[in-house]
């Protein structure tokens, strides 16, 4: 069984965002894998630990910067990657249509995503990979189970824990408590250097949506700070609470 | 126009309170405004959208709307727009509303604005804020289409005193079996006496300060008091004090609510970006230089061991 997982390459979630000349500077920011596509290539590694995956995909979208992603992946044990090279200004749709046709080159059985990214946050990829293969698709999952051509899933979904199945080939995507993603060994980032990388170019799609403008969030209007005893401070939390928030108790 | 559709967040019947933000917020454009609900047995609860300012209320009801399902549900969705042409139509960004509108908008080739916490609509065209890296910048995105199309952070809009006709329409199925390529095997709804943590007009989180489950029933009683969710920082998950389904932040959940109360909590920047929009936001930490005070409307420097209880007893007077 094939398994290919989609990972993209996201700012580090402590790095401090700025705007240059009206867009997001990207210079001297450290990037990462996203969070969930490094617990969604652990999942992959682990069903091939299991003996359900043969072989591990990892494939993704934008420019050269995308490889270090790639890179971290094959270190932790994926066996190769597909970097689909595409202008960074495509929006989920071109995103999506570039993923699905290089995914459907792979003919993959599962496709596994994170099932948000860190930094754009749009949640809309996977599914929507999932609807141009005509895959079913099963998101935000914490466990999964692989067999007769079946794959049965946990999510957290809102207010409960869902289990939905689905037959393969399928769009799976993770959840952070899903696993614990490895650390790439010395000998594994030694070995990631030698699996093959291919290049492709991206499928032409055209942008559905149009950014009007990025801004940084109204900065908030300084509190109010107490240091006294613990007794005074509750007492005046207390007053706080009920005069200005106006709680309700139950 | 043609009408601003919000799609109906409910299960068992039992309807999300952002359906009733979304639905005050379509109000403010002037355009008819509608409620979507798929499942069985909705019909009922029509009147429920109307005091909330729907106009109309379009419900379909068979036996495979039962649960949400995305291939009925997106199905029975394209065949309403091609016969009715809304203008634009609006789901909460839910796990299920962002799968609905993400498998919708690429069924139908369009463009989607996810978890957005402003939004304008005019004919053809929405405009969306988005809180983009976890929050620390926002991006202000055009989507025109037919229809228009996005999904709302829960919490953001407010539920405003308007109301509508709710005149209720019945299009016809146009979902089969067929549709169906997802078997919901079960769902265990978390058991739990206090609210959802997405829909709570009070969250009380707990962080390694707490230093262990003692720390962590003072949460709980503080949070009982105000009729709260409880939530936690990743330390207090990771931890074992509390769920993962409770964990606040860029990898956990993004809360809205009137109040935050952060204890034992120093405020980094992943564990902001889950709650920093809130309303009021209320710390208490021993730590005068924690992050979290610069967030804060009312914060105490003082051991949250000593605090809580004053404050429980305080708050009943
Ligand atoms: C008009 C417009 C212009 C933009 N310009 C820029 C820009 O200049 N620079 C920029 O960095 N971003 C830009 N973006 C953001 C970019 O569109 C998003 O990164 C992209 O649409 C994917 O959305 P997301 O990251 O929110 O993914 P989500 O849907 O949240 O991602 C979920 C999962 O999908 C998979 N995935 C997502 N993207 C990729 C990828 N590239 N490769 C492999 N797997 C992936 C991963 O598994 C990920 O965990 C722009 C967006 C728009 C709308
Ligand atoms: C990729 C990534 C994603 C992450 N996602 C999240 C996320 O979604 N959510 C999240 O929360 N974190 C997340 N984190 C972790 C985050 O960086 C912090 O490590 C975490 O939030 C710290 O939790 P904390 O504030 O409880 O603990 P600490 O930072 O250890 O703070 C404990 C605080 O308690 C105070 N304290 C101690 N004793 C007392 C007392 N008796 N009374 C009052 N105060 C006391 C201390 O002064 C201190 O400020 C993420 C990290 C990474 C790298």
């Amino acid at each position: 069984m094939k398994v290919l997982v989609c990972v993209k390459q996201t700012f580090d979630t402590e790095a401090k965002i700025e705007l240059k000349d009206g867009k997001i500077a990207d210079a001297g920011i450290n990037l990462i894998i996203n969070p969930y596509d490094e617990v969604a290539v652990e999942g992959a590694i682990q069903l091939k630990e299991k003996g359900v995956a043969k072989e591990i995909v990892v494939v993704a979208a934008g420019s050269d910067k995308a490889m270090d992603a790639i890179r971290t992946a094959l270190a932790m044990g994926a066996d190769r990657g597909v970097l689909v090279q595409q202008d960074t200004a495509a929006d989920e749709f071109a995103r999506a249509v570039a993923l699905a046709d290089a995914i459907k080159a792979e003919n993959p059985d599962i496709v596994l995503a994170g099932h948000v990214a860190a930094d754009d946050g749009s949640s809309q990829v996977p599914t929507r990979v999932a609807e141009i293969l005509g895959f079913p698709h099963i998101n935000v999952i914490t466990s999964i189970e692989v067999a007769g051509g079946k794959a049965t899933c946990s999510s957290e979904a809102d207010g409960g824990t869902q289990v939905t199945e689905v037959s393969l080939p399928a769009v799976i995507s993770s959840q952070v408590s899903w696993n614990e993603p490895r650390y790439p060994s010395m000998k594994g980032i030694m070995a990631a250097k030698k699996k093959p990388v291919a290049t492709v170019a991206a499928a032409a799609a055209d942008n559905k949506v149009k950014i009007v403008e990025f801004s940084m969030p109204p900065a908030k209007a300084a509190g109010i700070k107490i240091e006294d005893e613990p007794e005074v401070c509750a007492t005046k939390l207390a007053e706080w609470m009920k005069n200005t928030v106006k709680v309700e108790l139950k | 126009m043609a009408g601003t559709w919000i799609f109906v967040e409910q299960r068992d019947g039992n309807i999300r309170k952002v359906t009733y933000e979304m639905l005050s917020e379509a109000k403010k454009f002037g355009d008819e405004v509608a409620a979507v609900v798929f499942g069985k047995g909705v019909e009922a609860l029509a009147p429920e959208f109307a005091k909330y300012g729907a106009d109309k209320v379009y419900v379909v009801e068979d036996d495979v709307f039962a649960n949400y399902n995305t291939g009925a549900y997106v199905a029975q969705m394209v065949a309403m727009i091609n016969e009715f042409k809304p203008n634009a139509v609006l789901f909460a960004h839910t796990f299920n509303g962002r799968d609905f509108g993400s498998r919708l908008a690429q069924k139908l080739q369009l463009g989607l604005a996810t978890d957005a916490i402003a939004v304008e609509l005019s004919a053809g065209k929405g405009l969306f804020t988005r809180a983009i890296y976890a929050g620390k910048a926002l991006a202000k995105v055009e989507v025109a289409g037919e229809p228009v199309l996005g999904t709302i952070r829960p919490g953001v809009c407010e539920v405003g005193d308007v109301s509508g006709a709710g005149a209720v329409v019945k299009p016809a199925v146009a979902a089969t079996a067929a549709d169906v390529y997802q078997t919901v095997k079960s769902f265990v709804p978390t058991v739990s006496a206090r609210p959802e943590l997405t829909e709570a007009d009070v969250v009380v989180s707990g962080g390694r300060g707490c230093k262990g489950p003692d720390g962590i029933k003072l949460v709980e009683q503080l949070a009982d008091l105000l009729g709260a969710a409880v939530g936690g920082s990743r330390a207090s998950i990771d931890s074992g004090w509390l769920g993962h389904e409770l964990q606040v932040g860029q990898t956990g959940k993004v809360v809205n609510p009137n109040l935050y109360v952060a204890a034992g909590i120093s405020g980094a920047i992943q564990h902001l970006a889950g709650m920093s929009s809130s309303k009021f936001i209320a710390a208490i930490n021993t730590d005068t230089e924690a992050p979290i005070f610069n967030v804060s409307d009312f914060g105490v420097v003082a051991d949250l061991f000593k605090v809580i209880p004053t404050l429980v007893s305080e708050l009943k007077k």
